[in-house]
């Protein structure tokens, strides 16, 4: 990952041990378990990188019908499997010889990557930019956000934008499971529920957005001139003190989703009917 | 009442060196660090240089750090420690140390003195100030803020970058900027003062990360990061890096 | 002769509480160069611990009110002992030092249409106190330290200087004011950081450093609270006028010991709460005295019935003034009807939603959940007495703040004395900052301005002054802890110059502090000067004594009881006692025996209050209150 830090210049130079600060040896003097949080967060985030990377590349068992699985939809081009009135938009035409999924798994991406919540949590748990709080970092220079690329950062809102339709369209996937297998209406399946479960999850994390929460209200000044606005800021803002837990639950959730249809396209499991 | 030995770790000297000194220290029901403190004080380190003034968790003086986390000292009850475990007390240590607990926190009073003072509208006389208070509850929940300077300390950008501390006001004063952006009746863009993009080119806006950390230790429980600096980082992004809020704003040229 | 730094300014103002850094702000606007010197960190002030509000009658809530309104009730609280005119002064401009705040930044919680809302309290017929949530006080001194940055922030736009004119000393001591003559020439300090001495040098010096708590035990005041400017102007020879009046706010925190003494609001009571005794009852119907019978409701429906329609019913009396509360308490406690750790309940949680309580009162659900781990908005807080203020200080005159006697010594705020009389309402302190902090910046500016010649600073105070502050080193062999001198004078000041008073017992206490006196003469301290805790509180409790003194000798000739001084021997208000001001005059020379007296008590007949004034009240009530022969002039 790109970051503004160059390594590390002698310790006692710096930081914590520079020579006006209270000459303390030790990095820190924390006696609980800082590293846990930071460590569990690198594990599920490695996880799920190394998970998507292999369902990404696979180009295989995505459709089963009526279920695509959300890291091909919508499929964008021509080398992807038909899917009966499903998000099949070929707008890239036949030249693209890779797994489609890598189309659109930019733009989600992209969004989870700019998130502030993913920001702290990688920053953390992969750069030790800080490690803890209070915990000494090991770099010996530190720019943040302040050059490229991490100035990039701030392009947030554009993912959050491009994320709507993404959302959108996953929402329209999910109508589409109430068919059943032969494309009639009228239909659930275990599939259907877990199909429900994520796309709720996934609009709640796309709302509960930093940049959603400013664009909608916060960034006016007068919530009094914008009553309507106000309260839509509110409930955004309610949402928002939960994206953390909202992201996790997403990415779980879509991961599931993924992986519910590769075991019923790869036959190893049916999907169980409720009606 | 019940009342049990504990054993301290609490570091003494001043900028030419120091170290951990071992005490142990009568406690009582209900104590706090601070408690211990003054005990100390009072019966084996007369001279233990410390930092408080209403132990109430109100002034935010009494700053320091406590197992190795920025806390009051006021605000830190013995009961959430085990008995046999060793507490260790230390000065903030993102600045110069004075003596003992106490350290030089001027860089948060220069950094003060950076940002643009709130700027009265024109053609309102005192007392015919009207504000709504869904206006002024976001700026007034950032000034709560004590000042005692736990996010300053806690914050990586200086903690562990010394050099990165003249460009960087820290979360205080980055919160504070947020405040008057936020404030219902600052005219300082009327003055042409644009705090949006003053917070990134003038109080080093882009070097927060976003981690969190003075959310974390904040005692008086104000959103930093969440209410404050976000919010500000997305109002330096309408400024310098969206050009349809941009474009908007040229044609309009509503305030709202 | 010792070498010191020194330094001209125009004016000294020491103590940068809300009285302080508004009279700074006063001189530096009107040109004078200035000084703000105070103990703690810059915006740490014992200030931020105001909770209430702000007391100004600006009728944003109930239009019925104005300034004489609140005139009427301050000297109804002060039980007719106020400096009338710095009552009226205070009525009369609180409301524009209120609307100023806003102009320099200040967010106060706001009326539907927009203004600022002001909240009830203790005294006050209407609703009057401009608040935030319940921490004004903070929002009071941060907004007057932003100001202070502002008129920096200027003068480095002009000068290239953020201090050219206006520079705060933190963390430094005054110990003496020093003198030409008559007139004031500056100030000699201490860096508390490094020990450094230094002295500033100014025709015109205003004490604005509050209060004098930490001679007793149990106190909401803070360690800076040693009566500093209170010992400063009777050893720079200005009197102090009617210190026996200590008010001992009726809710503090009681339990854990160590967080005794700690502020409850009086808001929670201003906002529904209820007093209650172990038997659950609310006690203070049984309290109201025949001078506030008219004005309090006399059942519990009536009184419930106030909160929403205040204009058809009488108010509750858990909202009369602190001094009739903390005596009830006191009273219910001694009769065996107290809570477990010898407080009564105040309950706000039968009172309100949880959420509504969380949104009022913030910081008082934060500091019982925090130290005391009791859930407000679920069980009732334990409350008692705790000395908070002091109504008595240095005598001043009503409209220039200007002491007795010392041409250029000046006294703002809680160190000054006369304008709460006998009992300070609760939300009058703060106004009180501003108003006469404002007026004590202003006249202090002016003479600084006026002294064509500057007063010169003799060398040989200053040799003293040094020899002074270092004498806690070159204590000889026995030396006395500071420390446990303290804590016997706290322990003496409560037992036996508390919330009830005794003859026998404050012969007792003055016997006492004669006895401390000698040994504080003794106290050592060991180590460096630098940052030196020992050191310090050895320097302070020279102020410490001297205060406390005066508080017993004028406790012991007051032979009556009124507002913050209650006799148990003398436990009716006499009205004779009500023109007689007992004023407190150092023993000049300062005797060399550290067991003689340093106080001469000498009583003064109160100026006539101006007909005008006394015409805002009825002749029935103003018979309650006045002497005698008051009643015919």
């Amino acid at each position: 990952m790109a970051t503004g830090t160059r390594p590390p210049r002698p310790r006692q130079l710096t930081g914590v041990h520079d020579t006006s600060r209270a000459a303390i040896a030790a990095r820190h003097l924390r006696t609980d378990r800082w590293w846990l949080a930071p460590a569990t967060t690198a594990a599920g985030l490695l996880a799920f990188i190394v998970y998507s990377t292999w369902r990404a590349f696979a180009n295989a068992d995505y459709y089963a019908a009526p279920y695509v699985s959300p890291f091909y939809s919508p499929c964008l081009a021509e080398n992807c499997v038909p899917m009966k009135g499903g998000p099949n938009w070929e707008i890239f035409g036949s030249w693209w010889g890779l797994s489609p999924a890598l189309l659109i798994l930019i733009f989600p991406l992209g969004f989870r990557l700019t998130c502030y919540y993913y920001r702290k949590a990688y920053y953390r748990g992969f750069w030790a930019s800080p490690p803890a709080c209070a915990v000494a970092e090991p770099h010996g220079s530190y720019t943040g956000e302040t050059r490229f690329p991490l100035i990039l950062q701030n392009a947030h809102r554009y993912f959050f934008y491009l994320a709507l339709p993404v959302a959108g369209i996953l929402t329209y996937d999910t109508v589409l499971t109430f068919r059943d297998s032969t494309y009639a209406w009228g239909h659930m399946g275990l599939g259907t529920l877990i199909f429900l479960v994520n796309i709720v999850l996934i609009w709640a994390y796309t709302l509960s957005c930093h940049s959603c929460r400013h664009v909608i209200g916060g960034r006016l000044r007068h919530f009094s001139k914008h009553p309507v606005r106000y309260r839509l800021w509110g409930w955004v803002g309610r949402l928002n003190a939960r994206h953390m837990q909202l992201a996790w639950a997403s990415l779980i959730s879509v991961a599931l989703c993924d992986f519910y249809v590769y075991l019923l396209a790869s036959g190893a499991i049916t999907d169980p009917r409720i009606f | 009442m019940t009342t049990y030995d504990a054993r301290f770790r609490i570091w003494r000297g001043d900028a030419d060196g120091g170290e951990l000194r071992d005490f142990t220290v009568e406690v009582h029901d209900g104590e706090v660090v601070l408690d211990i403190v003054h005990r100390l004080q009072a019966t084996q380190a007369a001279d233990l240089a410390v930092r408080w003034n209403c132990k109430a968790g109100k002034c935010g003086s009494c700053s320091a750090e406590i197992n190795g986390r920025p806390r009051l000292m006021c605000m830190t009850r013995m009961s959430t420690f085990s008995r046999e475990e060793t507490i260790t007390v230390t000065p903030l240590r993102a600045f110069p140390v004075v003596r003992d607990l106490v350290t030089d926190v001027s860089f948060n009073y220069a950094k003060a003195r950076e940002v643009p003072a709130f700027v009265p509208p024109q053609g309102l006389a005192p007392g015919e100030y009207r504000m709504q208070q869904v206006d002024v509850d976001r700026s007034q929940e950032f000034r709560k803020c004590i000042e005692c300077f736990l996010c300053q300390d806690t914050c990586h950008v200086v903690r562990d970058h010394e050099e990165n501390k003249a460009a960087f006001a820290g979360p205080r004063f980055l919160m504070r900027v947020a405040e008057l952006d936020m404030h219902p009746l600052d005219a300082a863009e009327a003055e042409g003062l644009d705090r949006k993009r003053t917070a990134q080119e003038d109080h080093g806006l882009g070097y927060c990360n976003i981690t969190k950390c003075c959310t974390e230790v904040c005692p008086e429980g104000i959103k930093i990061t969440d209410n404050a600096l976000i919010p500000l980082k997305e109002r330096a992004v309408d400024r310098k890096y969206d050009p349809l809020v941009w474009l908007g704003s040229k044609i309009s040229r509503r305030r709202d | 002769m010792a070498q010191v730094d020194r330094q001209h300014w125009d004016v000294v103002v020491v103590g940068a509480g809300g009285a302080g850094l508004r009279a700074a702000i006063e001189a530096r606007e009107r040109g004078a160069r200035t000084a703000v010197i105070c103990k703690s960190l810059f915006g740490k002030a014992h200030t931020v611990m105001a909770e209430g509000g702000i007391a100004a009658s600006m009728g944003n809530v109930n239009e019925g009110d104005n300034w004489q309104v609140h005139f009427r009730d301050t000297m109804r609280g002060g039980k007719f002992l106020n400096q009338w005119r710095m009552a009226e002064l205070h009525a009369k401009e609180a409301p524009d030092r209120v609307w100023e705040l806003e102009t320099w930044g200040a967010l106060f919680d706001r009326t539907p249409d927009g203004r600022i809302s002001q909240r009830n309290f203790g005294g006050h017929e209407y609703p009057r106190l401009a608040h935030v949530g319940d921490r004004t006080g903070l929002e009071l001194i941060r907004t007057l330290q932003q100001k202070i940055v502002q008129l920096q922030q200027q003068d480095f736009k002009e000068f290239g200087d953020y201090e050219a004119r206006l520079k705060v000393f933190q963390e430094c001591t005054v110990t003496r004011v020093l003198k030409d003559g008559e007139k004031v020439s500056g100030t000699f300090c201490y860096e508390r950081e490094s020990g450094r001495f230094f002295v500033l040098e100014a025709p015109a010096v205003v004490l604005a450093t509050g209060g004098i708590g930490k001679s007793f035990k149990t106190t909401s005041n803070s360690w800076e609270y040693t009566g500093d400017g209170h010992a400063l102007a009777l050893l720079a020879g200005a009197p102090l006028l009617n210190m026996e009046f200590v008010q001992f706010h009726p809710t503090g925190m009681v339990w854990p010991p160590s967080v005794k003494g700690i502020l409850v609001t009086e808001s929670v009571r201003g906002d529904g709460g209820v007093l209650r005794n172990s038997d659950g009852k609310r006690f203070m119907f049984d309290y109201v005295p025949d001078v506030f019978k008219e004005k309090y409701a006399e059942t519990e429906a009536e009184a419930d019935r106030w909160y929403d329609d205040p204009d058809h019913n009488r108010r509750p009396p858990e909202l009369l003034p602190r001094d009739e509360v903390a005596r009830a308490i006191n009273a219910e406690v001694k009769a065996g009807r107290g809570s477990p750790h010898g407080g009564v309940f105040l309950d706000v949680s039968t009172r309100m939603p949880a959420e509504k309580i969380k949104r009022r009162l913030p910081s008082m659900y934060h500091q019982f959940k925090e130290l005391a781990d009791v859930d407000i908005t679920a069980e009732p807080m334990e409350v008692g007495p705790t000395c908070h203020y002091v109504m008595g200080g240095v005598a001043v005159d009503s409209d220039t703040a200007a002491t007795v006697g010392v041409p250029g010594l000046y006294a703002a705020g809680e160190v000054a004395g006369g304008m709460h009389g006998s009992n300070r309402l609760g939300g009058n302190s703060l106004s009180d900052l501003l108003v006469f902090g404002r007026r004590a910046g202003l006249h202090a500016a002016e003479h600084a301005a006026r002294a064509t010649v500057r007063p010169a600073v003799d060398d040989g105070q200053i040799d003293a002054a040094a020899a002074e502050a270092l004498a806690p080193f070159h204590a000889e062999d026995g030396a006395e802890n500071p420390y446990t001198l303290h804590q016997e004078l706290q322990q003496t000041m409560n037992d036996l110059v508390g919330i009830i008073r005794r003859e026998g017992e404050m012969q007792q206490a003055l016997g006492k502090l004669r006895a401390l006196r000698v040994r504080a003469a003794r106290a050592g301290v060991e180590g460096h000067r630098q940052f030196n805790p020992g050191w310090h509180l050895a320097l302070d409790l020279r102020n410490m004594l001297l205060v406390s003194e005066c508080v017993a000798k004028a406790a012991l000739e007051r032979t009556e009881s009124r507002g913050g001084h209650t006799r148990e021997d003398c436990p009716a208000m006499e009205r004779d006692w009500r023109p007689v001001n007992l004023v407190c005059h150092p023993v000049d020379p300062a005797p060399a025996d550290p067991a003689a007296d340093r106080i001469r008590l000498v009583r003064q007949r109160t100026e006539p209050i101006r007909p005008d004034l006394l015409a805002l009240f009825e002749k029935e009530e103003l018979v309650k209150y006045l002497a005698e022969e008051e009643l015919y002039e």
